[in-house]
């Protein structure tokens, strides 16, 4: 299925670009543009090209910019994004690291619904906040939030997770009491994906299924690591999977990731990737 | 059902959703006129407002800015020596910062979570070998300015951050350095 991934890289410099996305020589390949691959859209990107190479799939294409955290950037993707939306042969989007903007995501939502079909919608990090924060998060597919912005989607008033209340305190026993109140307020999407010691696949307010094992820890101290996830996840929804089982096989592949690479809260989400094809066989064996 | 969000498609539905904005209070009116132009200068999305009855201010008016923004704004009014009084959700402004830190010990590597922000450090060298978490896009920014490097000795990520994902971290290295000092 045609994918589009939609993020930022962290160079104000760098421009808008859409197209296909690809690995060469260790670094993520666009148009004539090459980014190094080490946390953020750019480790999600690379993950989802690699694991879908496993999966058969084509390669996802990625709509980039450059921003640093000032959002403009990001704001021209979000008008480029609505003027060609019409237009686009998509089946569905993996939003990521992104300046939240509440009128901006309203704009993209709704020329998203505009269309004839439904593409499937995936947000993680800055879009899911505002995906949240807009009030609109029931009308996403799937979250893939880590157990802090769980208690961010929960908390019905809050507007980053920054802003959580204290009384939703970062607690892996009270996940569930979080994920049915998010679900209570419409502020979770359809299914969630909550990743943590123990991974949580959610369907509606229900529970679907978790997974605990293989457990290594310096694997949350490992920026990207999320990213590899949610990537992961993405190849599994363009090679046609359902939601639960996409979700159900990133977790999996994700931690046998950490089980063959034997990190040190020191190593690099790029030092992981050479083990993807293993930690996906793996994770389809079940070890 | 589209056509008419074509039509109110600049009208985001006020019914749905929290708000995402901040508001500023400070001592005096000269203070807010100064920060707005700072700020606006600065091509932040402020505008000038009365404040909720419910905070107590000498000052009646407020600034309302972007709240993901609030680094940025915080750190253009220190540089220009203007302190305000306050800085609070407009959702509901008892909204209070997260608070407490979560700490994790790796043996060698100590890690530090504030919010959605994790910063990781080896112990013996103060190297940051890892920064993680958060959502917006000047998280990976931050990170590559501070991974490799001494954590007494690089610029803090109050310096080059922009957001709350960027405050967090801020917050996350403060407590790690207070830790690594002993």
């Amino acid at each position: 299925m045609s994918w589009l991934i939609v993020g930022t890289v962290p160079d104000d410099s760098f421009p808008l670009i859409e197209g296909q996305i690809s690995i060469e020589n260790g670094l993520l390949k666009i148009g004539n543009l090459k980014i190094n691959i080490a946390r953020g859209t750019p480790a999600l990107a690379a993950t989802a090209c690699l694991a879908a190479r496993e999966l058969n799939a084509d390669h996802p294409r990625a709509l980039l910019v450059g921003d640093a955290g000032k959002g403009a950037g990001s704001r021209k993707l979000y008008a480029h994004l609505v003027d060609i939306m019409a237009d686009l042969d998509v089946a569905g989007f993996t939003f990521h690291y992104l300046q939240p903007d509440v009128y901006w995501h309203n704009q993209i939502l709704w020329a998203i619904q505009a269309r004839t079909d439904s593409p499937c919608l995936v947000a993680d990090a800055g879009f899911m906040y505002v995906a949240k924060m807009s009030g609109f998060a029931a009308d996403y597919d799937l979250f893939t939030p880590d157990i802090g912005e769980m208690c961010f989607l929960a908390d019905e008033t809050a507007p980053h997770p920054f802003y959580t209340r204290g009384f939703l305190l970062e607690d892996e026993s009270r996940v569930e009491e979080y994920i049915a109140r998010a679900y209570q307020e419409k502020n979770a999407a359809r299914y969630l994906m909550v990743k943590g010691a123990r991974d949580y696949i959610v369907q509606g307010d229900k529970v679907l299924t978790t997974i605990s094992e293989p457990a290594v820890e310096a694997m949350e101290a490992i920026g990207g690591t999320g990213d590899s996830l949610t990537g992961i996840i993405t190849a599994g929804l363009m090679a046609g999977q359902d939601i639960p089982h996409a979700c159900h096989m990133g977790a999996l592949a994700n931690r046998y990731l950490g089980v063959l690479a034997d990190p040190t809260p020191a190593y690099k989400v790029g030092d992981l990737l050479a083990y993807l094809a293993g930690a996906m066989q793996q994770g389809r064996t079940g070890g | 059902m589209s056509l008419l969000k074509s039509i109110f498609g600049g009208t985001p539905d006020k019914l749905r959703g929290v708000s995402e904005k901040g508001i500023i209070v400070f001592h005096h009116t000269s203070e807010v006129i100064k920060a707005e132009s700072l700020l606006k200068k600065a091509g932040l999305d402020v505008l000038v407002k009365g404040p909720p009855p419910e905070i107590q201010t000498g000052c009646d008016m407020v600034i309302e800015f972007p709240i993901v923004s609030q680094l940025q704004v915080l750190e253009l009014l220190r540089k220009n020596r203007i302190e305000p009084v306050q800085v609070v959700s407009v959702q509901d402004h008892l909204l209070e910062p997260v608070s407490l830190f979560n700490i994790k010990d790796f043996g060698d590597f100590l890690m530090v979570r504030a919010a959605n922000m994790k910063i990781t450090v080896h112990k013996q060298t103060h190297e940051i070998v890892n920064v993680s978490g958060g959502g917006c896009p000047d998280v990976p920014f931050l990170a590559e300015q501070l991974v490799g490097r001494n954590l007494f000795e690089v610029a803090e990520p109050a310096e080059n951050g922009q957001t709350l994902c960027g405050y967090s971290l801020q917050l996350a290295y403060e407590e790690m350095k207070r830790r690594c000092r002993g």
